[in-house]
């Protein structure tokens, strides 16, 4: 029986490790300045992990198919568990410290360094079910929002008021994300409920909208293409229906697109 | 192993393992101190809890520009004197009661005296505590006449989810001195104090967690 | 020789008589342990069909189910799940296998029944108090299962209830008011069982060990119960506040959790001034180290097992017991990795991924002492045996994920996608799970006098390992392409090629689900009708085997038990020619 289990837990094993070496399924090509250090580190956790994994599995296996003879007496085990134990901590102390070390660099450029101050900036408003997206118009100034004046039916998903502000006359409301190429992108997360999230598999980023709080996001994308964002934090029984697009266009054919919605 | 194999019904005496080393046959006897372990474990809890309560205060108060202070009612001061007294009311108690239950006893009338004494430190006791309780309703009555509700202001639910958590704490003790009571008061004997350090250590832990309820909220109220 | 004229000595309690005082008001812990393992057996059989709708509505959403239909019109009319539904029985099935199954069978049930007995006490410190622990787990349970019946359902905001979508009420959507509530309450209640329970493991191992049974003795099972309510006393005590002030959210108009400004259902929620990140830092500051509570007992279940079928030691079993306390402790540490991208400071992220990384090097450890354990026995292979294998399997399984969500920079693109199901899964509902599992055909002949059928056990054991690598390990690579969770259609442009892969992992738990119909089987038939076990058929060393089985109402029939082993002793050559010598017998055997 020691070794059926050995036999088979070999089969799960490489089975299990093919398919993540071969890249059977994997991450989406990334399309963004930060995107490389993530896959970057998601290719040394893969390498690091992947030999933990197959060690130990293979291990027990092979443990298990050697107690399976019974014509051998009882055997300690080398050493005895202080080299063990030792190893263990180094080792795994080293992998740990190196991870960290390299993947915070990762982290630091998506969340941690400040946005561009010339990048073009976007209000992002996720609601039970959808995402609008608000941009400043010619004026470069944003107007104010006003919940009691949210009218969905008219449109008015952010609650302005241009009537009285000036700002607001010119800001421009979508349902989409629209970016130019190569360009920095601050977006602005607010939600109008309850907690959602944005994700965009492509830009190797996520983050949750709060409610209550305004939370800053920033990319910028290197690569034309139609991107989805879905929500990722459960927010009702809308959840798996609520996404947009992520369009990144020219240069050129995203003033148009501005000028387009603009005359809107 | 030398065992007998059968299958045990309750009442049929256990085989012993032949090669069992055994102890001394003493009747297993309720460990006084196994009462007072159980408070000790039970006010860790309590003060996780009360640390959990005192962070969501100071986040809540944190977050949002609407916390409003409010003054605290005179009435909670005199209360909290309440609950020091019915503290060391509790102290005198235990010394009474317990001097009887010493290796030499005082004799007779005089250990009687002693025993009767705790007692009446026992019902003041649980008269000043019960004092306390009505007292912190009628604060509670007195922010209402105020206008100060549960939901009015985050700083108003906290003084309400505090001092409501900390009552029903302390009314757990209050029923536990009741118990206690009831005990003595039937059996009239000095022999079943050995719940009383375990009460004793509870209610000063009210005491005490009361007293850095009070300051908190002076501070932050 | 035999002292078979012992007289009962006088106990805290007497010898209970009458049918609702033995089977049912029992203060006897044995009694309410089986209470607890029957009150996990109907909550993992209904989070079970839960689990199996859910995955059929997933691989295919437009299958009628009849039954379900039946069962709640508005939730499944015509038999077809609404996405609501969908969200409920995800939230019922998260919330009763985490809560009452993984936290009542390793720890409550097993922990109940066996600490006293492996300490040599006679009951537990406060039989009472752990009589009303059960009885209020019991109710909790109850209402938690209320929520099927009310109008609107369970409420769909998951197990981990995020404000403000669990706080609002009615207005955030079905099952948001009523259901809710209940949840919450159920919880609160739940809470102050876990209370009691984990107070009173506390206090009877600290006071009520025998004679010579000082805690570097103790079982390993036994350090893990014990650990595991240190750990609990403090967590539970956490999210019993978080729960109250929930509560006071929905329906007392407080605003602890809930800002401003929020519309919902086109409506201005009169809330104004909370936070929803104080939730979510509450509820994890309990739920991470929930998950130690849901695995270390199973931990502490192997190592006790597995030297019993190796015939040899544990190896390094103080660094085993050090691990458990390094993990309890660092548990309370971690709890932000959940909550990467939850808009609190990235800067923290950084703080928290590092504890998480580290707290991986005591997991290892006991990964490595469990498996080199096993290096140089002579094994006997019967079905406790394998699932301890299993287990250390599927632990190293889970483990090795968590070293993905544990950097922030790679959580950024695995959170709340299937990766992190299939790594909780993995820990949780499996490695936990094979211990529950090894502890049950280890333990029942002790517990009912009668060996579990080994034919049956071993298939089970087989169908589920095969068949639980089936349904979770595919979760990865469905989480590595991006496929979000709590989606109950698969909508989106990316995810329409993964619906094969789902099909897979349906019918993969479908049959998985089936094999354990062997288990509650073989459970019932060997109660019955299962050949007579001995006092001792595992020839372990623990104190539980040095009395009958079923052990008498006060466990060693009076008799105070002298330790002078550990429970370590196997594999040398015993004066009396066992290759063991029992925690019970004469220092090593002499």
């Amino acid at each position: 029986m020691g070794r059926v289990f050995a036999i088979v837990l070999t089969l799960i094993t490489l089975v299990s490790v093919a398919f993540f070496v071969m890249h059977t399924w994997w991450l989406p090509p990334d399309i963004s300045t930060t995107g490389p250090a993530v896959d970057h580190q998601f290719e040394e956790t893969l390498i690091g992990t992947g030999v933990l994994f197959l060690a130990g599995q293979l291990l027990l296996g092979w443990f298990a198919w050697n107690a399976s003879d019974k014509t051998k007496k009882v055997r300690p085990f080398p050493g005895g568990a202080t080299p063990l134990v030792t190893a263990a901590i180094v080792l795994v102390g080293i992998e740990v410290f190196t991870l960290t070390f390299v993947g915070s660099k990762a982290w630091g450029a998506i969340y941690l360094a400040p946005a561009d101050p010339l990048a073009l900036k976007i209000d992002v408003q996720a609601e039970q079910f959808a995402f609008y997206f608000r941009y400043a118009g010619p004026d470069g100034k944003f107007g104010s929002v006003h919940p009691e004046k949210i009218d969905d039916g008219s449109g008015n998903y952010f609650g302005l008021d241009p009537a009285n502000d000036e700002a607001a006359r010119d800001d421009i409301v979508a349902a989409s994300l629209v970016v130019p190429i190569n360009t920095p992108v601050a977006l602005t997360l607010h939600s109008k409920d309850v907690g959602h999230s944005f994700y965009v598999r492509e830009l190797r980023v996520q983050q949750d909208f709060v409610p209550g709080l305004d939370i800053p996001l920033h990319f910028t994308a290197t690569q034309i293409g139609k991107y989805e964002i879905v929500c990722t934090q459960l927010c009702g029984l809308g959840h798996y229906n609520m996404k947009a697009y992520l369009e990144v266009m020219s240069a050129e054919d995203f003033q148009q697109w501005l000028k387009t919605q603009a005359g809107q | 192993m030398g065992i007998d194999i059968h299958q045990a019904v309750d009442s049929e005496p256990t085989p012993v393992p032949a090669f069992a080393r055994l102890g001394p046959r003493t009747p297993a006897i309720a460990k006084p101190e196994r009462s007072e372990t159980g408070v000790w474990i039970g006010i860790f809890a309590i003060v996780m809890s009360f640390a959990a309560f005192t962070s969501a205060m100071i986040v809540r108060q944190g977050v949002s520009p609407d916390w409003r202070h409010f003054e605290l009612p005179r009435l909670l001061y005199l209360n909290t004197l309440t609950l020091i007294a019915s503290s060391l009311t509790l102290v005198r108690a235990r010394a009474r009661l317990t001097t009887v239950a010493k290796p030499l006893p005082p004799a007779g009338a005089d250990g009687k005296k002693s025993f009767s004494e705790g007692m009446n430190w026992l019902y003041i006791t649980f008269g000043l505590g019960t004092v306390f309780l009505v007292g912190q309703v009628l604060v509670w009555r007195l922010l209402v006449v105020q206008g100060l509700f549960l939901s009015s202001n985050p700083s108003s639910s906290f003084f309400y989810v505090f001092t409501a958590m900390h009552g029903l704490h302390l009314l757990g003790g209050i029923l536990a001195l009741a118990y206690m009571i009831r005990k003595l008061a039937r059996t009239r004997s000095a022999a079943q104090t050995t719940g009383l350090p375990a009460v004793c250590l509870y209610w000063h832990f009210m005491d005490g967690l009361w007293l850095y309820l009070l300051v908190l909220l002076i501070v932050r109220t | 020789m035999h002292d078979v004229s012992a007289s009962p000595a006088s106990h805290q309690h007497t010898a209970p008589s009458g049918f609702l005082r033995k089977y049912v008001f029992s203060l006897d812990h044995k009694v309410i342990g089986k209470q607890y393992y029957g009150l996990a057996l109907v909550s993992v059989f209904v989070g079970m069909i839960l689990s199996w709708l859910l995955r059929l509505h997933l691989a295919y959403p437009n299958w009628h189910i009849p039954l379900l239909g039946k069962f709640s019109a508005t939730g499944a009319p015509d038999g077809v799940m609404t996405p609501e539904y969908y969200l409920s029985l995800l939230t019922m099935h998260g919330t009763l296998m985490v809560f009452f199954v993984l936290t009542n069978a390793p720890f409550a049930a097993f922990g109940n029944y066996f600490l006293p007995i492996q300490i040599g006490a006679e009951d537990m410190a406060f039989p009472r108090f752990n009589m009303m622990s059960f009885w209020t787990t019991f109710l909790a349970f109850v209402v938690m299962m209320a929520s099927f019946f009310v109008a609107d359902g369970p409420p769909i905001s998951g197990w981990t209830a995020y404000a403000p979508l669990s706080a609002v009420g009615g207005d955030a959507g079905p099952g948001l008011a009523l259901g809710q509530n209940l949840w919450a309450i159920s919880i609160v209640l739940f809470c102050v069982a876990s209370l009691l329970g984990a107070l009173n493991f506390i206090a009877t191992t600290l006071d009520l060990r025998t004679k010579g049974m000082s805690l570097a003795r103790m079982p390993y099972s036994t350090w893990a119960w014990f650990v595991t309510s240190v750990i609990a006393l403090l967590a539970f005590a956490v999210l019993l506040p978080a729960c109250i002030l929930l509560i006071l959210d929905r329906v007392a108009g407080t605003s602890f959790f809930i800002p401003a400004g929020l519309i919902l259902s086109d409506k201005l929620q009169p809330h104004s001034g909370g936070s929803p990140l104080l939730w979510q830092h509450l509820f994890w500051f309990f739920g991470h180290p929930e998950v130690y509570i849901a695995i270390l007992p199973s931990i502490g279940i192997i190592a006790t097992i597995l030297p019993v079928f190796t015939r040899k030691p544990l190896l390094g079993p103080r660094a085993l017991v050090g691990s458990m306390i390094a993990i309890g402790f660092l548990s309370y540490m971690v709890w932000g990795h959940h909550m990467f991208v939850s808009g609190m400071n990235p800067f923290s992220a950084n703080l928290f991924s590092v504890p998480t990384l580290i707290i991986t090097i005591p997991a290892t450890i006991m990964t490595l002492l469990l498996t080199a354990s096993v290096y140089g026995g002579r094994m006997r292979f019967d079905t406790p045996a394998l699932f301890c294998l299993g287990f250390i399997s599927v632990f190293i399984s889970g483990g090795i994920s968590g070293f993905y969500l544990a950097q922030p920079s790679l959580d950024t693109y695995l959170h709340a996608t299937y990766f992190v199901v299939a790594h909780f899964h993995f820990v949780m509902a499996l490695a936990s799970l094979f211990g529950v599992f090894a502890g049950t055909y280890f333990w029942f002949p002790k517990m009912f006098g009668r060996m579990m059928n080994e034919t049956l056990g071993k298939w089970h054991f087989w169908l589920t390992f095969l068949g639980v690598y089936c349904v979770f390990m595919p979760m990865h690579y469905l989480g590595l392409v991006g496929n979000v969770r709590r989606y109950s259609a698969f909508v989106d442009d990316y995810l329409a090629p993964l619906i094969p892969v789902h099909k897979f992992i349906t019918i993969a738990a479908l049959l998985t689900g089936a094999a354990q119909l062997i288990f509650f089987f073989n459970l019932f038939w060997s109660r019955f009708r299962g050949s007579i076990a001995s006092v001792n058929p595992w020839e372990a060393t623990s104190l539980e085997w040095s009395t009958t089985s079923p052990p008498p109402f006060d466990n060693f029939g009076g008799h105070h038990l002298v330790v002078e082993n550990g429970p370590n002793e196997f594999g040398a050559e015993a004066p009396d020619g066992t290759d063991f010598v029992m925690q019970a017998a004469p220092r090593k055997g002499a």
